[in-house]
């Protein structure tokens, strides 16, 4: 790797490290202090090797670095409490922890933060800003380009975040037996959440997209290392990332527009991700209970297999008819209704579509122009110009238009 | 919205006689179907199948096999649907699987305690 390129990408993958072990060991009310020893660490590596070149090995100097800092900090901390307060004991203070960053407590720490930080007490999206700069490492400004948002909007959201982890006194912990299964499944939700951002994500930064993708993936992947995490959803989450992120650089053009499916070059799909996904989705098999990511993970599965046949589109509404019993979203109704044009015909479709009141969605009216082609090419139309006054992005608006074209080539 | 239960009844004894085409034709249909409601958000609790074996307690300590000895119609399923008005579960029934094989739904709302 590049010298230049090293910082960056150490900063990546060891900044999320160091600030989940110091701050496992300072309690989770010293975040900040956590981030702002590993940040300094960080500074301290960019000075330090631009003027004696790089260390051995740039890793391990920067958790010796971590250390020293770490433990000045609880140092200064120990006098303080000491002049501060009186009761504290002298045996207390007199020993200070060390910094352990072994492979072992990097994760375990990882792990117990993915826990905290995807607490129910935080909002949903406070809990993706979180774990993108706390456990991915992200800045403040690649998590606003991700989300579409400010700097300052971002800073105001990770504040109150903190502060509400604070007030309900999270511990950096393993959650007790019994709450797994619960707090698990908002880990997973999550998870599944900054993958979607990534995958689905406006934003045209590209790598900072695919990034995403990866560091949700390896987040669950994590979560298959411990016996009690690693269950058939985790499995599945897994596989449907893997199937998902497969077609990563076969969906977008070279100026970052969308490439539909139905458009994509095959030759650019990941043959490696779809087999690491068979084998996960064979992992999650394990097991009685089917949960919505096993749902999913099967309609990503077929969604790998380009020929259409009636036995893909069967299997496909199929699964889309569960993943609705289990859990209600338009996407996936509309999706639904997409799979049951293509095994059971438009007409059916039709019907199906008229009684899903979602006439303030743009995707809906797309779904309707999709299901009118050829049937009344009339109603096909307008239901796309609906689409069309309803879309935000450029992006959908250029489907749209595309979609509209190839409707009047066809009259 | 609230709450309706659909009870569905049929004469289920010639279901044991069906071949596998006819049996995967069927799990087909009501899917499709109970996916349409779903797809209308208007599921609350997807149900189970009722095995056909059953006993009856009546007082003075009489157990029969069954409430159905004199007809043939017995209860095989259950789901819970959201709609705003009985009218409009009415509504939902339509096209439920059961009625193409002289089966019917009933509809009840359920009061919470």
């Amino acid at each position: 790797m590049e010298e230049k390129e090293l910082l960056p990408h150490l900063f990546r993958t060891e900044y999320s490290k160091i600030t989940a072990v110091l701050c496992k060991l300072l309690g989770f009310e010293h975040l900040d202090i956590a981030e702002d020893i590993a940040s300094e660490t960080f500074l301290s590596a960019s000075e330090l090797w631009g003027l004696k070149g790089l260390p051995e090995n740039p890793a391990a100097w920067l958790y010796t670095v971590a250390k020293n800092k770490a433990k000045n900090h609880l140092k200064h901390r120990a006098v303080f409490q000491q002049k501060v307060s009186v009761q504290l004991s002298q045996a207390a203070t007199s020993e200070l922890p060390e910094l352990d960053l072994s492979a072992r407590n990097i994760k375990d720490s990882q792990l117990q933060m993915m826990f905290a930080v995807c607490h129910p007490a935080i909002s949903l999206e406070s809990q993706i800003g979180l774990a993108l700069r706390v456990l991915c490492g992200f800045g403040i400004e690649e998590i606003a380009d991700a989300f579409l948002t400010s700097k300052d909007t971002i800073n105001k959201r990770l504040l109150r975040a903190k502060e509400r982890l604070r007030e309900e006194n999270i511990a950096i912990a393993f959650p007790a037996t019994g709450e797994i299964p619960n707090r698990l499944e908002a880990v997973l939700r999550t998870l599944y959440l900054l993958f979607n951002e990534g995958y689905f994500s406006a934003s045209h930064d590209h790598s900072l997209r695919k990034d995403l993708c990866l560091e949700a993936m390896r987040l669950t992947f994590l979560l298959t290392e411990y016996e009690a995490t690693n269950t058939p959803a985790v499995n599945a989450l897994i596989a449907l990332m893997s199937f998902q992120a497969s077609r990563f650089e076969a969906r977008t053009d070279a100026s970052g527009d969308t490439i539909l499916y139905d458009d994509q070059d095959t030759g650019l799909w990941d043959n490696d991700l779809v087999q690491q996904g068979e084998y996960f989705l064979n992992l999650a098999s394990k097991g009685t209970v089917a949960s919505k990511y096993h749902y999913e993970a099967g309609i990503a599965y077929w969604h790998t297999i380009k020929a259409d046949t009636p036995e893909k589109w069967e299997n496909i509404l199929q699964l889309y008819n569960l993943l609705l019993t289990v859990e209600y979203s338009p996407v996936a109704a509309l999706n639904r209704t997409y799979a049951l044009s293509r095994a059971n015909g438009k007409e059916a479709a039709l019907q199906e579509a008229k009684k899903l009141s979602l006439n303030d969605h743009y995707q809906y009216h797309l779904l309707l122009g999709e299901l009118y082609a050829g049937v009344d090419n009339r109603a096909a139309r307008s239901s796309l110009e609906k689409a069309m006054a309803l879309s935000h992005s450029a992006a959908d608006k250029k489907i749209i238009t595309q979609k509209i074209q190839q409707l009047t080539e066809t009259d | 919205m609230k709450n309706f239960l659909f009870l569905y009844r049929s004469d289920f004894s010639s279901a044991a006689q069906r071949s596998p085409e006819e049996m995967q034709n069927n799990t087909k249909m009501w899917m499709d179907w109970i996916g349409g409601i779903a797809a209308q958000n208007k599921l609350a609790d997807r149900g189970n199948r009722l095995e056909q074996a059953g006993k009856v307690v009546r007082p003075n300590n009489v157990v029969t096999d069954g409430p159905f000895t004199e007809i043939k119609e017995t209860l095989g399923g259950y789901t819970v649907i959201q709609a705003s008005s009985l009218e409009e579960a009415a509504e939902l029934a339509q096209g439920c699987p059961i009625l193409a094989f002289g089966g019917n739904v009933e509809i009840r709302e359920i009061s919470v305690l």
